[in-house]
């Protein structure tokens, strides 16, 4: 019989996150890689600013809160004081895409063997709402209640797209958790990204693609569509690169 | 004694962070510092260490973050415009009481200014240099040895405080030669309990942490921290005194403006004027305690610094404005000669004993 239960790497703690919102799944998703990993006392996790901030008290691994966009830096330190720890971060789109963009490309450039979390929701969740560097075009938010005019504001940043065309990284991919095969694959993409790490290979960076319904003003359920109908269509789901596999897409 | 080396300032921080246990660096290139990073570049592979060049000041002092989080020694340094930059790191560790060493070898400013010496980054090192209710502690060096030593001090008090230290230098002290001796008795490190180093699952988790949404909660952290400064404040204070005891006029100056004011003091006695001289090497904790000692003797006190005056007011707070403080100063690059202190110190004289 299978019961269901929590992973150990996760705290018995209520989340703050809203209804529909998936941080929630990734924030057990990753638990149980680690707990399957048998990492959990080895592991340091940093957290971002953002949705995500209170991740700190989420997880039972020892954690650190970095300032916003620095968690790849924070990580870099980490793993070079403890190479034997493993260090993930977990971070939204406002704070690895756009404040912390310098830190996410070079600590890619550089290989940093570390694994990244990366929540793109096309959104500013914690303050309320406003456009992020991933919001889509013509979507409406706080900050372009107009709809995002790309002649004004500029395209979205396609992560995996961008990071994939550099040398350093090991394994770069986007992913969703809309749907239960999405999850399952989902899960595979974080255990791959962490069992990377573990064996030396380098920085693997997960795209999860996510949902936001009270920023974006729908249901959980639409959101869950609007991911399907919206947002994949613009980021679309796979591997961009992955030095372990010719396959690249 | 060991045998003393010939070292330029930049260097002998350099190598001071390494005999006291500091394995880690990250900096960024920029002016008048870069040899640190340019030893620390040759010289941390060779013992086993970390140099590494970061993509900015920003990332540099966020790496410096990330490995005070596991307890570890680490530094960085930079130079004025970039010291800016590091503010967000310096508020950060703080707010998450980490200990971390940070060298600002100082040019001329605001902006991207000069690259020449400069002491005009004194507000902001003093100050917090950053958002938020905290300080730093700053060392004042005037001399390649005290460049250091300081260092080495600098290490064991951030640990012990849980803080960051800064070596407060400038592109003098940076860039000059002087034999200096690195013979260290390096303490073994301090227990930190606290430090993000994985659970092992034998221990709750850690976290390192500057966030506290409760305002009752932040208000008690901000208290218990300054609790920890007033002991600092009444504990760490260094100063050196030179001539005060019978002196009517002192020049107080701090780092390479000391050793020019001392010149002219010396210079001065020769003229028969009753001058001497106080010199910070903490600039926080500032060493009230030196000017409080002059007050009711001290006729005049003239603060000799390399920018538009800023020490000055610490000066003028300490002696609770019972002596006047003048200024004599140069600042954009510039530095004070002997001379421009020395008349200083003779029209001070005519109008005290006018």
């Amino acid at each position: 019989m299978v019961v269901f239960d929590k992973p150990n790497a996760l705290r018995d703690v209520p989340l703050h996150y809203c209804p529909g919102c998936t941080h929630g799944i990734v924030h057990r998703l990753v638990a149980e890689v680690i707990d399957e990993l048998q990492i959990e006392g080895r592991t340091i996790g940093v957290a971002p600013v953002g949705c995500a901030v209170m991740a700190y008290d989420y997880f039972n691994c020892d954690m650190i809160e970095a300032a916003h966009g620095r968690a790849p830096a924070v990580a870099t330190g980490v793993k070079r004081a403890l190479p034997q720890n493993i260090v993930f971060t977990y971070q939204g789109d406002g704070d690895l895409a756009s404040i912390g963009m310098a830190e996410t490309v070079h600590s890619a450039a550089r290989n940093e063997n570390i694994t990244i979390i990366f929540i793109n929701n096309a959104i500013y969740g914690m303050t309320g709402g406003q456009m992020a560097p991933t919001s889509l075009p013509g979507q409406i938010t706080q900050t372009s209640p107009y709809g995002r005019k790309v002649e004004d504001c500029g395209y979205p940043v396609k992560v995996c797209e961008m990071l994939s065309q550099l040398d350093g990284p090991e394994y770069i991919t986007r992913v969703a958790v809309n749907n239960v095969k999405n999850v399952k694959n989902a899960k595979k993409a974080i255990k791959k990204a962490f069992e990377n790490q573990v064996n030396g290979k380098g920085f693997s960076l997960v795209e999860v693609v996510s949902t936001c319904p009270t920023n974006w003003g729908l249901t959980p359920q639409d959101a869950l569509k609007w991911v399907d109908e919206k947002m994949i269509p613009y980021y679309p789901l796979g591997v961009y690169k992955d030095r372990s596999n010719t396959e690249v897409k | 004694m060991a045998d003393k080396v010939l070292m330029k300032g930049n260097e002998a921080i350099a190598e001071a962070a390494i005999i006291a246990g500091c394995k880690h660096y990250f900096g960024y290139p920029i002016t008048p510092q870069t040899e640190i990073a340019a030893y620390m570049a040759k010289r941390m592979p060779k013992v086993g260490g970390v140099f590494l060049q970061a993509e900015s000041e920003v990332a540099a002092i966020n790496m410096v973050y990330g490995v005070a989080s596991t307890g570890t020694r680490v530094m960085t340094s930079s130079s004025s415009p970039g010291i800016s930059l590091k503010g967000e790191g310096l508020s950060y560790l703080a707010g998450a009481d980490l200990p971390a060493l940070v060298v600002n070898v100082q040019r001329g400013g605001p902006g991207l200014g000069g690259i020449q010496p400069s002491q005009s980054d004194y507000f902001q090192a003093t100050k917090g240099g950053a958002h938020g209710d905290f300080h730093m502690l700053v060392f004042a060096p005037a001399s390649v040895q005290e460049m250091a030593d300081l260092t080495v001090k600098g290490f064991d008090l951030a640990d012990k405080y849980r803080m960051t230290s800064m070596i407060l230098a400038d592109g003098t002290l940076g860039q000059m030669m002087e034999p200096v001796s690195l013979d260290y008795e390096v303490k073994a490190p301090i227990e930190k309990p606290w430090a993000a180093t994985g659970t092992q699952l034998k221990r709750e988790h850690n976290v390192i942490n500057s966030l506290y949404l409760k305002p009752e909660k932040l208000e008690q952290t901000n208290f218990e921290r300054f609790d920890r400064y007033k002991q600092i404040e009444e504990s760490e204070a260094m100063y050196e005194e030179y001539l005060t005891e019978d002196a009517e006029i002192i020049v107080t100056a701090f780092g390479i403006a000391s050793r020019v004011a001392k010149n002219a003091v010396n210079m001065a006695r020769a003229q028969g004027i009753k001058v001497g001289l106080i010199r910070p090497i903490t600039l926080w904790p500032f060493p009230k305690q030196a000017y409080q000692n002059v007050i009711g003797k001290a006729k005049r006190i003239i603060s000799v610094e390399l920018s538009m005056g800023q020490m000055i007011e610490d000066v003028r707070l300490a002696v609770e404005c019972k002596v006047p403080v003048t200024l004599c100063n140069r600042t954009g690059g510039m530095i004070v000669s002997p001379e421009q202190v020395l008349e200083s110190i003779i029209n001070a004289s005519k109008e005290v004993n006018a």
